[in-house]
């Protein structure tokens, strides 16, 4: 993975709660058996007028003009602007795959859904929490000043912006560690082999039968 | 010492280890996979020469692209065939045990799953699907996981987790009749809210859960993560463990008594402390009927839809709705009883009682039942609700996951409105334009005899 430390980006703002996964990918671009190839495809029914299907040439559809990321000055964004319970419903991962493909690198929401947030940090890309006063506050900004920047310090937990505008945000210490030094989890998890061989050795003396062959 | 929670006593049977920042390793008991979110997995496990600590604690189905007709012919759309077929090949590659298409056995994975006895109360549960709280329903921990972590499961037998916080909801009293376990857990999402539940697990309890049927406990399970919770629980009985009994992978012998000993230890202790506690009377649940894009905005089927405002009008507008409207004054185009949610032996029962003798309205363009397994359908059949069905109208499909989300040929076609079973009505979910309402089997087939939504109360 990818290290993550200084993300300064163009902001978009996407002015919708429980943005669902579904949204975020639709179902029909799931049958890809690769991790890569779904940025063109982020959104796809609000984005595109016409239905989607894997391996059109999305440079010929036409586009939804309303739609925040058809609109010019959002087509480089690094930053996405949500509200709350982002990323609910199914627990694909193609969700962060295609923001992240799209070239997003963090989002600004007040609430994810538990299972997208954790799909984020699998796969470098940073979800900031943020008070609802806050994100009310950048929608306003951004609806004032479009072309919007800002640069989030993962280090410092910081977020800075023009005039300024600096926001602290939390983050969990051990999602923060593997961000930084771009830590694969599995890994991570392999060095504590002699910890898992004990626990497995005293539960299947406990519970014989949860280690029973399943034979189909 | 403070009593524990079902919760508490699943995560500590199976904790590895704990991290001073809070984080803890977990073990995982069983990995249910299906084709959709597992290749990526597998690739990345080739990619770093990594293999299954335990292949066998695995169970592989495909589900999500199957056809649910002419099956004999095959896949017509070739990238769902290379999924299929990549799964075939990765359990093949790497000895994961895997029910295959023409299985009679191949179903929807959270149906096969307990059917099969491959999950079982104690148990941690994982799978590349949000639905996989479904297990819950039998006394285990269940969740779902995204694709970086089926491979952490696959090559650790781990996962790295946090602890959620214990809500505990209670149903308290008798459910009406034609009242069911889908109306209840639609109520309780319409009143907590899609992200009512995040960061918790719930566990379901109150005398509405203890008198509902195992397959019951699993619909309201199943819809937790429609409440934000990544896991939901229900407390053992004798039911669960008559549930299991004779079980093709339920334990035997010795394994069996020792195991009914562990069971009965699954349950909250008297004195418990829960974070959050919501109590319902079971009694004021009504059928339920939802008109918006999340499965939040639900209504009494005799309730009005709400008035168009700044939260809502997207919503309306989506569904072709208007406020102040009757849910029953809107003609459905199809019907679609499935998915993890409804797709079970007395699902199908529940909804051939409904249709028995009568004909679907001509106005509806398509009704369709799919059963959740190769063995709820012979099973269905052995007692002739496929007939039942047929002779009112409906097609008799084969399992799978179907129109839950249209990723077979299955699908609503742009502005068609559907009666649905199913646990998701997010814009597009059945196919793009597409109108969702989710209800239960019951109110399902009553809306396919009426042509609309009828409270099931009046024409029964």
């Amino acid at each position: 993975m990818e290290k993550v430390s200084i993300i300064d980006g163009v902001v978009a703002p996407l002015d919708r709660s429980n943005v669902d996964t579904d949204a975020i990918i639709p179902k029909q671009f799931l049958k890809s058996i690769k991790r890569t190839g779904f940025g063109v495809n982020l959104f796809d029914e609000w984005r595109y007028l016409d239905h989607g299907e894997p391996g059109m040439d999305c440079s010929n559809r036409p586009l939804n003009k309303e739609f925040v990321l058809n609109q010019t000055q959002y087509k480089k964004a690094q930053i996405l602007l949500t509200r709350s319970n982002f990323g609910c419903g199914s627990s694909r991962e193609h969700a962060p795959w295609a923001i992240i493909d799209y070239g997003f690198k963090a989002i600004l929401a007040s609430s994810y859904a538990d299972i997208f947030y954790n799909n984020c940090f699998k796969n470098g890309l940073l979800p900031i929490v943020l008070s609802e006063e806050i994100i009310q506050q950048l929608f306003l900004l951004l609806k004032e000043q479009p072309n919007f920047n800002l640069k989030i310090d993962l280090e410092n937990q910081m977020i800075h912006g023009a005039s300024e505008l600096s926001i602290p945000f939390e983050l969990d210490s051990y999602r923060k560690y593997c961000l930084i030094n771009g830590l694969d989890e599995i890994g991570q998890t392999l060095k504590y082999g002699n910890s898992i061989d004990d626990f497995e050795l005293k539960h299947k003396k406990n519970f014989p039968w949860l280690f029973t062959e399943l034979e189909v | 010492m403070q009593g524990k929670t079902l919760y508490d006593k699943l995560w500590n049977i199976h904790l590895v280890r704990s991290d001073e920042n809070g984080s803890d390793l977990l073990y995982i008991d069983r990995q249910l996979i299906h084709e959709v979110t597992s290749p990526q997995a597998f690739a990345g496990l080739k990619m770093n020469q990594r293999h299954p600590r335990r292949p066998s604690a695995s169970l592989a189905v495909a589900d999500h692209n199957i056809p649910t007709k002419d099956r004999e012919k095959g896949i017509d759309n070739p990238i769902s065939a290379l999924q299929i077929q990549t799964l075939e090949e990765n359990c093949k590659e790497f000895k994961i045990p895997y029910i295959s298409m023409e299985d009679h056995r191949q179903g929807i994975v959270h149906v096969i799953g307990p059917e099969q006895g491959a999950t079982l109360p104690g148990m941690t549960i994982v799978c590349g699907d949000s639905h996989t709280a479904t297990h819950g329903a039998l006394g285990a921990l269940a969740f779902g996981i995204g694709t970086s972590e089926v491979e952490h499961v696959l090559a650790t037998q781990c996962l790295v987790q946090k602890k959620m916080k214990n809500m505990l909801i209670r149903v308290d009293g008798k459910l009406q009749e034609w009242v069911t376990a889908k109306d209840v857990v639609l109520t309780i999402i319409a009143k907590i809210g899609t992200a009512g539940g995040t960061g918790y697990t719930i566990e379901f309890a109150g005398e509405a859960i203890s008198d509902m049927s195992v397959e019951e406990r699993m619909t309201v399970c199943n819809m937790a993560i429609e409440a934000g919770a990544r896991a939901g629980l229900i407390a053992v009985d004798q039911k669960t463990i008559n549930y299991m009994k004779d079980k093709p992978f339920a334990p035997k012998r010795d394994d069996w008594e020792s195991a009914e000993v562990f069971w009965e230890t699954l349950k909250s202790d008297a004195d418990a402390l829960f974070d959050k506690t919501i109590t319902f009377n079971a009694n004021d649940i009504q059928p339920q009927v939802t008109w918006g894009t999340s499965p939040e905005l639900s209504i009494n089927i005799y309730d009005k839809i709400p008035k168009r405002n700044p939260e809502y009008s997207n919503a309306l507008t989506y569904m072709g709705l208007s406020e102040d409207t009757s849910i029953s004054d809107y003609l459905l185009d199809k019907i679609f009883i499935g998915s993890c949610t409804n797709s079970r032996i007395e699902d199908l029962r529940d909804a051939a009682k409904v249709v028995q003798g009568k004909t679907i309205a001509d106005t509806i363009k398509l009704a369709m039942v799919v059963p959740g397994s190769g063995l709820v359908k012979e099973q269905a059949e052995l007692e002739g609700l496929d007939k039942i069905f047929i002779a009112a109208g409906f097609e008799w499909r084969d399992p799978g996951c179907s129109m839950c989300l249209a990723m077979n040929a299955d699908r609503l076609d742009d502005g068609e409105r559907c009666a649905s079973t199913s646990n998701r009505n997010f814009e597009g979910r059945q196919g793009q334009g597409g109108r969702t309402h989710l209800v239960s089997p019951v109110m399902a087939a009553a809306a396919a005899i009426n042509g609309h939504f009828v409270d099931i109360r009046e024409t029964n």
